[in-house]
């Protein structure tokens, strides 16, 4: 099987972008992950239809070699589920939004409290939120602040939309 | 009896549809998913007993021949496992629709539901009987999308929490599996998994370790096997009782059917099976180490479900036919009992106001019933002879024996100690909750509860709310069904064996599917 370089490359550098975007604590590079990691694994299907270059598909009359065409079949397929997928991921950071006016994911409370009982330090290291931070600088892990944060998104949600 | 086949996809499918052009008509939409629901349970029943004393069914659908079109096989594994899924999805709509009538749907938007409900049940019977590794993917993410629906239902907050992660979670083992599938058509030029079985075997051996492994990875999220089970726990909980119940019961047995399949048709040799031993240990035993520090029922269930993934783990990894037969007959069990005490949890919930064992009691004076229906499951799950939990350890530790190897004879110690440590957590909320008299709830001072602590986050509400006849119905029928399968051990463990046996080589799958004899195509070519 050949296998076009053209393919290969971008569907590394794909996969790595996504990998690392999946990485995220923000719930909107998940989905931008998820789409790339989507992306390079249609280019995967791709590249094993083989060579490219040939006709799409023939009557049989001639000898001519024609392209697979089940791996666009199935690419089909894919990129209609992975459209529906991301829609939804959408609408449940929409609605996260909302609720939290926080982008980012919490960890789970049971396995919060078990890491503090257990004595281990389950406080999220200093900064760790920030890059997530949408309109204000203040650090959503502080009471406080958040409170105050909470105000201020109620006060301006009317201006806002 | 092959243009059955399809219905058992179609007919969930098309009530979806129409549930949801009823949408503002809930005593319609209830009775169009019950009546669909009810008929495929008769169908898989009907299927069962047809593969069972006839040949494997096999349609190809549009008629197009074997390799080309995609193939849909009920073979003796799939029809049980249809059988069985189709009547715990219909006693679980039961109690939903129990709960909803009983709370004026505040809790379950009933438009949504019943359509998501049905295409959950049409996406699992694809998977059931997809005689093709892309229309098992399909299978995959129709009941995944149907999933993500049901387990952020209502869109609270905690509920959307649980559900990114289980969504994020099940994407990626969707794209694993998807790059698997590629990977495989671009070194066999195939998806049929019939035609995959006899190509796979020719390729290099890294090759097939690489894909192997792939496959089983993406399969092993679904199944939620050890190392890759941490999000159950996290995300079942938070979802409302019914969906809890028929998550915790199919969902993750809709995995391990996968690796059965993959360990049997498509990659037979041995290589893999002794790390797949190493795993069923490791998730048998840190399931259920997990379970013992929840105070939550809920979520001491889904770690006790995690648990016992690694009993069905073990069946599988033997890699004999005693092994695969017990890992069957063990995942029919499990799928009952464990709907069952998720049921039973959600009854606990309304009558106590609270699913945490520190604040509940009483229970057993104030709900008699709910003690039964808890207590018989959890015997059950537990391993107590002579209810099939036993019988299915049994056929798992007299098939590890079988094998005698130093590794199989540890699982069986491990399979042992493991079952006993269940019965802990489950006993543990017996005496506290059912045992426990209400007056001394507050400032109970017990060993067995100075460790548990309770969910910091946990509202705290203790509104208990009648139990509907309908929902208790639906839970006795499960009880009913699971000692059922207590009485009916013999046979069907027969027939599990059979099952096992038949994937004991691949050539019966493989002609079956690929040289369909005249009479079967024929029927096939003309739906």
């Amino acid at each position: 099987m050949t296998v076009s370089l053209g393919l290969l490359i971008p569907m590394a550098v794909l996969y790595a972008c996504g990998v690392y975007l999946l990485l995220e604590k923000s719930i909107t590079r998940v989905i931008l992950g998820f789409l790339l990691i989507g992306n390079a694994t249609n280019i995967l299907l791709l590249i094993t239809a083989g060579r490219p270059g040939s006709a799409p598909i023939t009557d049989g009359s001639s000898d001519e070699p024609y392209s697979d065409p089940l791996p666009q079949a199935l690419i089909l397929t894919a990129i209609v589920i992975t459209f529906a997928v991301s829609a939804f991921l959408m609408a449940l950071v929409y609605r996260s939004w909302k609720l939290a006016r926080e982008d980012a994911l919490e960890p789970d409370a049971e396995d919060l409290a078990v890491a503090r009982r257990a004595g281990a330090s389950a406080e999220v290291p200093e900064g760790a939120y920030r890059d997530t931070d949408f309109e204000t600088e203040d650090d959503p892990l502080e009471p406080s602040a958040a409170a105050d944060d909470d105000e201020a998104a109620e006060a301006g949600s009317g201006t806002r939309g | 009896m092959i243009a059955l086949v399809p219905l058992v996809v179609l007919l969930p499918l098309l009530g979806a549809a129409l549930a949801l052009l009823f949408s503002r008509r809930p005593i319609l939409q209830r009775a169009i998913t019950v009546v669909v629901l009810a008929a495929v349970a008769v169908l898989a029943i009907v299927l069962l007993v047809e593969v069972d004393t006839g040949a494997t069914l096999v349609m190809q659908v549009g008629g197009w021949p074997a390799p080309f079109g995609v193939s849909l096989v009920v073979d003796r594994l799939s029809a049980l496992m249809l059988s069985i899924s189709a009547i715990v999805l219909l006693a679980v709509l039961v109690f939903a629709i129990g709960q909803g009538l009983a709370d004026g749907d505040q809790e379950t938007p009933v438009s949504i539901y019943h359509p998501a409900y049905l295409v959950l049940a049409a996406g699992v019977f694809t998977a059931f009987i997809a005689g093709d590794l892309f229309n098992l993917y399909v299978g995959f993410e129709i009941l995944l999308v149907a999933s993500y629906v049901l387990i952020t239902l209502g869109g609270t907050e905690p509920r959307i929490r649980a559900g990114t992660t289980y969504i994020v979670v099940s994407l990626l083992s969707s794209l694993l599996f998807l790059a698997a599938i590629a990977m495989l058509y671009g070194s066999t030029g195939t998806v049929n998994i019939a035609q995959l079985s006899e190509r796979i075997a020719d390729l290099p051996a890294e090759v097939q370790t690489l894909l192997h492994v792939m496959l089983l990875m993406g399969f092993g999220i679904k199944a939620a096997v050890f190392p890759l089970s941490f999000w159950l726990p996290d995300s079942y909980p938070t979802a409302p009782a019914p969906v809890t119940a028929v998550f915790a019961g199919l969902l993750t047995k809709v995995g391990v059917y996968a690796i059965i399949r993959t360990e049997t048709i498509l990659f037979p040799s041995p290589e893999l099976n002794t790390a797949l031993l190493i795993v069923a240990l490791l998730t048998m035993v840190f399931g259920i180490l997990g379970a013992i520090a929840q105070a939550d029922i809920k979520r001491m269930l889904s770690y006790t479900l995690v648990s016992h993934i690694g009993y069905m783990m073990l069946g599988v990894g033997l890699g004999t036919a005693a092994g695969v037969a017990a890992a069957i007959f063990y995942t029919v069990h499990h799928i009952v009992v464990q709907t069952t005490l998720f049921l039973a949890a959600g009854l606990i919930e309304r009558r106590g106001g609270t699913t945490s064992i520190n604040s509940l009691g009483g229970l057993l004076k104030a709900s008699p019933v709910v003690g039964i229906l808890y207590f018989l499951p959890a015997l059950n799950l537990g391993g107590i002879p002579p209810f099939s939990g036993f019988l299915g350890k049994l056929g798992l530790l007299q098939a590890a024996a079988a094998v005698g190897t130093p590794l199989a004879y540890t699982l069986i110690g491990a399979a042992v100690v493991v079952s006993l440590l269940t019965l802990y957590p489950l006993a543990r909320t017996w005496n506290l909750a059912f045992w426990r008299p209400r007056s001394e709830v507050d400032n109970y001072e017990s060993m067995i509860t100075a460790e548990l602590h309770d969910d910091p986050w946990a509202d705290g509400s203790t509104t208990t709310r009648s139990l509907s006849g309908l929902m208790v119905g639906a839970t006795t029928a499960m009880v009913c069904v699971s000692v059922g399968i207590t009485l009916l051990a013999g046979p069907l463990y027969a027939l599990s064996t059979r099952a096992g046996d038949d994937l004991q080589g691949t050539e019966q799958y493989v002609s079956s599917v690929l040289d369909p004899d005249p009479a079967t195509d024929a029927e096939g070519a003309a739906p």
